[in-house]
Protein backbone atom coordinates (compact mmCIF):
# COMPACT_ATOMS: atom_id res chain seq x y z
CA UNK A 1 0.00 0.00 0.00
CA UNK A 2 1.37 3.31 -0.50
CA UNK A 3 0.91 6.53 0.85
CA UNK A 4 -0.38 9.25 -1.41
CA UNK A 5 -1.53 12.38 0.89
CA UNK A 6 -0.53 13.18 4.38
CA UNK A 7 -2.33 16.51 6.04
CA UNK A 8 -1.30 17.95 9.09
CA UNK A 9 -3.98 20.50 10.27
CA UNK A 10 -4.37 22.26 13.49
CA UNK A 11 -6.89 20.90 16.15
CA UNK A 12 -9.62 23.31 15.36
CA UNK A 13 -13.09 22.47 14.05
CA UNK A 14 -13.04 24.83 11.36
CA UNK A 15 -10.13 22.62 9.50
CA UNK A 16 -12.95 19.33 9.16
CA UNK A 17 -14.52 21.34 6.20
CA UNK A 18 -10.77 21.10 4.33
CA UNK A 19 -9.78 17.42 5.19
CA UNK A 20 -12.87 16.51 3.91
CA UNK A 21 -12.86 18.28 0.89
CA UNK A 22 -8.88 16.89 -0.08
CA UNK A 23 -9.61 13.33 1.05
CA UNK A 24 -12.88 13.21 -0.94
CA UNK A 25 -11.04 15.02 -3.96
CA UNK A 26 -8.63 12.82 -3.53
CA UNK A 27 -10.53 9.66 -4.05
CA UNK A 28 -12.69 11.35 -6.81
CA UNK A 29 -9.62 12.20 -9.10
CA UNK A 30 -7.75 8.73 -8.54
CA UNK A 31 -11.34 7.25 -9.17
CA UNK A 32 -10.59 4.74 -5.87
CA UNK A 33 -14.25 4.79 -4.72
CA UNK A 34 -17.59 4.36 -6.56
CA UNK A 35 -19.25 7.88 -6.65
CA UNK A 36 -21.70 6.44 -3.29
CA UNK A 37 -18.72 5.78 -1.22
CA UNK A 38 -17.56 9.17 -1.42
CA UNK A 39 -20.30 10.44 0.65
CA UNK A 40 -19.58 7.90 3.65
CA UNK A 41 -15.77 8.32 2.99
CA UNK A 42 -16.70 12.13 4.03
CA UNK A 43 -18.56 11.42 6.62
CA UNK A 44 -16.40 9.15 8.41
CA UNK A 45 -13.33 11.05 7.79
CA UNK A 46 -15.12 14.06 9.11
CA UNK A 47 -16.56 11.99 12.53
CA UNK A 48 -13.02 10.68 12.80
CA UNK A 49 -10.99 14.26 12.66
CA UNK A 50 -13.98 15.65 15.18
CA UNK A 51 -12.75 12.76 17.98
CA UNK A 52 -9.19 13.95 17.08
CA UNK A 53 -9.58 17.22 17.53
CA UNK A 54 -11.48 17.02 20.93
CA UNK A 55 -8.30 14.69 21.97
CA UNK A 56 -5.93 16.53 21.27
CA UNK A 57 -7.82 19.66 22.82
CA UNK A 58 -8.36 17.27 25.83
CA UNK A 59 -4.41 17.33 26.70
CA UNK A 60 -4.26 21.37 26.43
CA UNK A 61 -1.83 21.02 23.86
CA UNK A 62 -1.88 22.28 20.41
CA UNK A 63 -0.84 19.60 18.29
CA UNK A 64 -1.99 18.67 14.83
CA UNK A 65 -4.04 16.09 13.59
CA UNK A 66 -2.27 13.95 10.98
CA UNK A 67 -4.53 12.52 8.23
CA UNK A 68 -2.42 10.20 5.61
CA UNK A 69 -4.57 8.27 2.46
CA UNK A 70 -3.32 5.12 1.38
CA UNK A 71 -4.12 3.56 -1.88
CA UNK A 72 -3.78 0.16 -3.22
CA UNK A 73 -5.70 -1.98 -6.05
CA UNK A 74 -9.68 -1.73 -5.51
CA UNK A 75 -9.00 -0.24 -1.79
CA UNK A 76 -8.77 3.47 -0.01
CA UNK A 77 -7.55 3.97 3.35
CA UNK A 78 -7.78 6.70 5.51
CA UNK A 79 -5.66 7.09 9.20
CA UNK A 80 -6.56 9.94 11.31
CA UNK A 81 -4.14 10.44 14.13
CA UNK A 82 -4.08 12.73 17.50
CA UNK A 83 -1.54 12.88 19.94
CA UNK A 84 -4.82 12.12 22.88
CA UNK A 85 -4.75 10.49 26.01
CA UNK A 86 -6.07 7.18 24.13
CA UNK A 87 -9.57 5.75 24.64
CA UNK A 88 -11.13 2.21 24.60
CA UNK A 89 -13.08 1.38 21.35
CA UNK A 90 -14.70 -1.59 23.22
CA UNK A 91 -15.46 0.36 25.85
CA UNK A 92 -17.60 2.71 24.74
CA UNK A 93 -21.46 2.64 26.01
CA UNK A 94 -24.16 1.20 24.39
CA UNK A 95 -27.02 3.47 23.12
CA UNK A 96 -30.44 2.48 24.22
CA UNK A 97 -33.07 1.28 21.33
CA UNK A 98 -34.46 4.08 19.42
CA UNK A 99 -37.92 3.37 20.55
CA UNK A 100 -36.71 3.80 24.10
CA UNK A 101 -37.55 7.48 25.66
CA UNK A 102 -33.82 7.83 26.95
CA UNK A 103 -32.59 7.33 23.27
CA UNK A 104 -33.17 11.87 23.29
CA UNK A 105 -30.46 11.57 25.99
CA UNK A 106 -27.96 10.29 23.83
CA UNK A 107 -26.89 13.49 21.80
CA UNK A 108 -23.24 12.51 21.46
CA UNK A 109 -21.56 9.12 21.08
CA UNK A 110 -22.82 8.73 17.77
CA UNK A 111 -19.46 8.86 15.94
CA UNK A 112 -18.02 5.83 16.01
CA UNK A 113 -21.33 3.78 15.81
CA UNK A 114 -21.56 5.93 12.99
CA UNK A 115 -17.57 5.36 11.21
CA UNK A 116 -18.00 1.90 11.71
CA UNK A 117 -21.75 1.78 9.79
CA UNK A 118 -19.74 3.53 6.89
CA UNK A 119 -16.78 2.45 5.65
CA UNK A 120 -15.57 -1.71 4.95
CA UNK A 121 -13.16 -1.98 8.34
CA UNK A 122 -11.95 0.45 10.92
CA UNK A 123 -9.04 -0.29 13.48
CA UNK A 124 -8.57 2.29 16.05
CA UNK A 125 -4.35 1.90 17.38
CA UNK A 126 -5.08 3.56 20.83
CA UNK A 127 -2.85 3.98 23.87
CA UNK A 128 -1.34 6.97 26.03
CA UNK A 129 1.00 8.30 23.03
CA UNK A 130 -2.39 8.89 21.30
CA UNK A 131 -4.84 7.15 18.61
CA UNK A 132 -4.89 6.41 15.00
CA UNK A 133 -7.65 5.48 13.36
CA UNK A 134 -7.39 3.74 9.97
CA UNK A 135 -10.56 3.04 7.92
CA UNK A 136 -10.82 1.07 4.89
CA UNK A 137 -13.12 1.21 1.79
CA UNK A 138 -13.10 -1.36 -0.88
CA UNK A 139 -13.94 -1.00 -4.03
CA UNK A 140 -13.69 0.93 -7.11
CA UNK A 141 -15.87 3.04 -9.35
CA UNK A 142 -18.95 1.45 -10.52
CA UNK A 143 -17.96 -0.63 -13.46
CA UNK A 144 -19.68 -0.09 -17.39
CA UNK A 145 -19.42 -3.42 -18.08
CA UNK A 146 -22.40 -4.11 -16.61
CA UNK A 147 -20.50 -7.10 -14.06
CA UNK A 148 -23.43 -7.69 -11.40
CA UNK A 149 -20.63 -8.57 -9.06
CA UNK A 150 -20.07 -5.41 -7.21
CA UNK A 151 -16.13 -4.56 -6.61
CA UNK A 152 -16.74 -4.80 -2.54
CA UNK A 153 -18.37 -8.25 -2.98
CA UNK A 154 -15.15 -9.89 -4.80
CA UNK A 155 -12.89 -8.36 -2.71
CA UNK A 156 -14.44 -9.72 -0.24
CA UNK A 157 -14.59 -13.23 -1.83
CA UNK A 158 -10.88 -13.19 -2.81
CA UNK A 159 -10.04 -12.35 0.71
CA UNK A 160 -11.84 -15.27 2.03
CA UNK A 161 -9.98 -17.43 -0.36
CA UNK B 1 -16.66 32.29 2.21
CA UNK B 2 -13.44 33.43 2.27
CA UNK B 3 -11.60 36.10 4.42
CA UNK B 4 -7.62 36.72 5.59
CA UNK B 5 -7.35 32.83 4.13
CA UNK B 6 -9.19 30.90 6.05
CA UNK B 7 -12.20 28.84 4.66
CA UNK B 8 -14.97 29.60 6.11
CA UNK B 9 -18.72 27.17 6.12
CA UNK B 10 -21.54 29.69 6.89
CA UNK B 11 -24.82 27.84 8.06
CA UNK B 12 -27.73 29.23 6.21
CA UNK B 13 -30.86 29.75 8.58
CA UNK B 14 -33.77 31.22 7.82
CA UNK B 15 -37.01 31.34 9.70
CA UNK B 16 -40.16 31.72 8.23
CA UNK B 17 -43.18 32.17 10.53
CA UNK B 18 -46.08 32.86 8.18
CA UNK B 19 -47.25 29.25 8.57
CA UNK B 20 -48.60 29.01 11.89
CA UNK B 21 -48.60 27.24 14.04
CA UNK B 22 -45.76 26.11 12.12
CA UNK B 23 -42.12 27.59 12.04
CA UNK B 24 -40.19 26.79 9.28
CA UNK B 25 -36.26 26.83 9.47
CA UNK B 26 -34.29 26.48 6.54
CA UNK B 27 -30.83 25.19 6.97
CA UNK B 28 -28.58 25.86 4.12
CA UNK B 29 -24.70 24.77 4.08
CA UNK B 30 -22.88 21.98 5.80
CA UNK B 31 -23.46 21.19 9.54
CA UNK B 32 -20.28 19.76 11.41
CA UNK B 33 -18.90 20.05 14.72
CA UNK B 34 -17.64 23.84 13.41
CA UNK B 35 -21.21 25.20 12.45
CA UNK B 36 -23.46 22.97 14.69
CA UNK B 37 -23.50 25.10 17.54
CA UNK B 38 -25.36 28.28 15.38
CA UNK B 39 -28.09 25.81 14.74
CA UNK B 40 -28.45 24.64 18.19
CA UNK B 41 -28.28 28.70 19.12
CA UNK B 42 -30.92 28.83 16.36
CA UNK B 43 -33.30 26.73 17.62
CA UNK B 44 -32.83 27.20 21.41
CA UNK B 45 -33.85 30.94 20.52
CA UNK B 46 -36.40 29.83 18.60
CA UNK B 47 -37.66 27.77 21.46
CA UNK B 48 -37.29 30.54 24.16
CA UNK B 49 -39.42 33.01 21.76
CA UNK B 50 -42.26 30.34 22.19
CA UNK B 51 -42.32 28.64 18.74
CA UNK B 52 -43.47 25.01 19.52
CA UNK B 53 -44.32 23.64 16.30
CA UNK B 54 -40.58 23.32 14.10
CA UNK B 55 -39.99 22.29 11.41
CA UNK B 56 -36.40 22.06 10.24
CA UNK B 57 -35.78 22.15 6.39
CA UNK B 58 -32.96 20.14 5.38
CA UNK B 59 -33.22 20.04 1.67
CA UNK B 60 -30.24 22.81 1.31
CA UNK B 61 -27.79 21.29 3.84
CA UNK B 62 -25.03 19.47 1.91
CA UNK B 63 -23.87 17.28 4.67
CA UNK B 64 -24.38 16.34 8.17
CA UNK B 65 -22.97 14.75 10.58
CA UNK B 66 -23.56 13.02 14.13
CA UNK B 67 -22.73 16.77 15.86
CA UNK B 68 -25.55 17.79 13.61
CA UNK B 69 -27.77 15.05 14.52
CA UNK B 70 -27.06 15.69 18.43
CA UNK B 71 -28.11 19.29 18.01
CA UNK B 72 -31.49 18.46 16.10
CA UNK B 73 -32.15 15.41 18.69
CA UNK B 74 -31.39 17.82 21.27
CA UNK B 75 -33.94 20.16 19.41
CA UNK B 76 -36.53 17.56 19.77
CA UNK B 77 -36.13 16.57 22.76
CA UNK B 78 -36.72 20.77 24.52
CA UNK B 79 -39.36 20.53 21.90
CA UNK B 80 -41.38 17.95 23.26
CA UNK B 81 -40.74 18.90 26.69
CA UNK B 82 -42.66 22.15 26.16
CA UNK B 83 -45.15 20.14 24.48
CA UNK B 84 -44.19 21.02 21.08
CA UNK B 85 -42.71 19.55 18.39
CA UNK B 86 -39.36 18.97 15.89
CA UNK B 87 -39.90 18.12 11.99
CA UNK B 88 -37.48 17.38 9.65
CA UNK B 89 -37.89 18.08 5.43
CA UNK B 90 -35.54 15.89 4.00
CA UNK B 91 -35.38 13.93 0.51
CA UNK B 92 -31.52 13.88 -0.58
CA UNK B 93 -30.70 10.27 0.03
CA UNK B 94 -26.88 11.09 1.38
CA UNK B 95 -28.89 12.79 4.40
CA UNK B 96 -31.23 10.24 5.01
CA UNK B 97 -28.94 7.70 5.08
CA UNK B 98 -27.26 8.77 8.50
CA UNK B 99 -30.78 9.14 9.63
CA UNK B 100 -31.12 6.07 8.97
CA UNK B 101 -28.50 4.02 9.94
CA UNK B 102 -28.12 6.02 13.31
CA UNK B 103 -32.02 4.62 13.61
CA UNK B 104 -32.85 8.24 14.15
CA UNK B 105 -35.72 7.78 11.40
CA UNK B 106 -37.92 6.22 14.09
CA UNK B 107 -37.23 9.18 16.53
CA UNK B 108 -38.29 11.73 14.00
CA UNK B 109 -41.67 12.90 11.58
CA UNK B 110 -39.58 13.15 8.70
CA UNK B 111 -41.59 14.79 6.02
CA UNK B 112 -40.97 14.90 2.06
CA UNK B 113 -42.05 19.13 1.68
CA UNK B 114 -42.48 21.38 3.75
CA UNK B 115 -45.90 22.17 2.58
CA UNK B 116 -46.52 18.37 3.93
CA UNK B 117 -44.63 18.68 7.35
CA UNK B 118 -47.18 22.08 7.84
CA UNK B 119 -49.91 20.25 6.59
CA UNK B 120 -50.68 22.46 3.54
CA UNK B 121 -51.19 21.39 0.28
Amino acid sequence: MEMSLELSVPPRAEYIAVVRLVVSSLAIARRALADDRIDDLKLAVSEACTNAIEANRGTGGDAPVVVSCWEAPERFEVCVADSGLGFDPEGLPAHPPVTDPDRLNFERGLGIPLIRSLVDDVRFDSGPEGTAVWMTLFGGPEQESGDETSEILRVVISEQD
Amino acid sequence: MNSGGKVHMELGLQVDDSRSPYTVLAVKGEVDVYSAPRLREKLVELVSEGHRQIVADLEGVDFLDSTGLGVLVGGLKRLRSHDGDLTLVCTQPRILKVFEITGLTTVFRISGSVDEATGGN
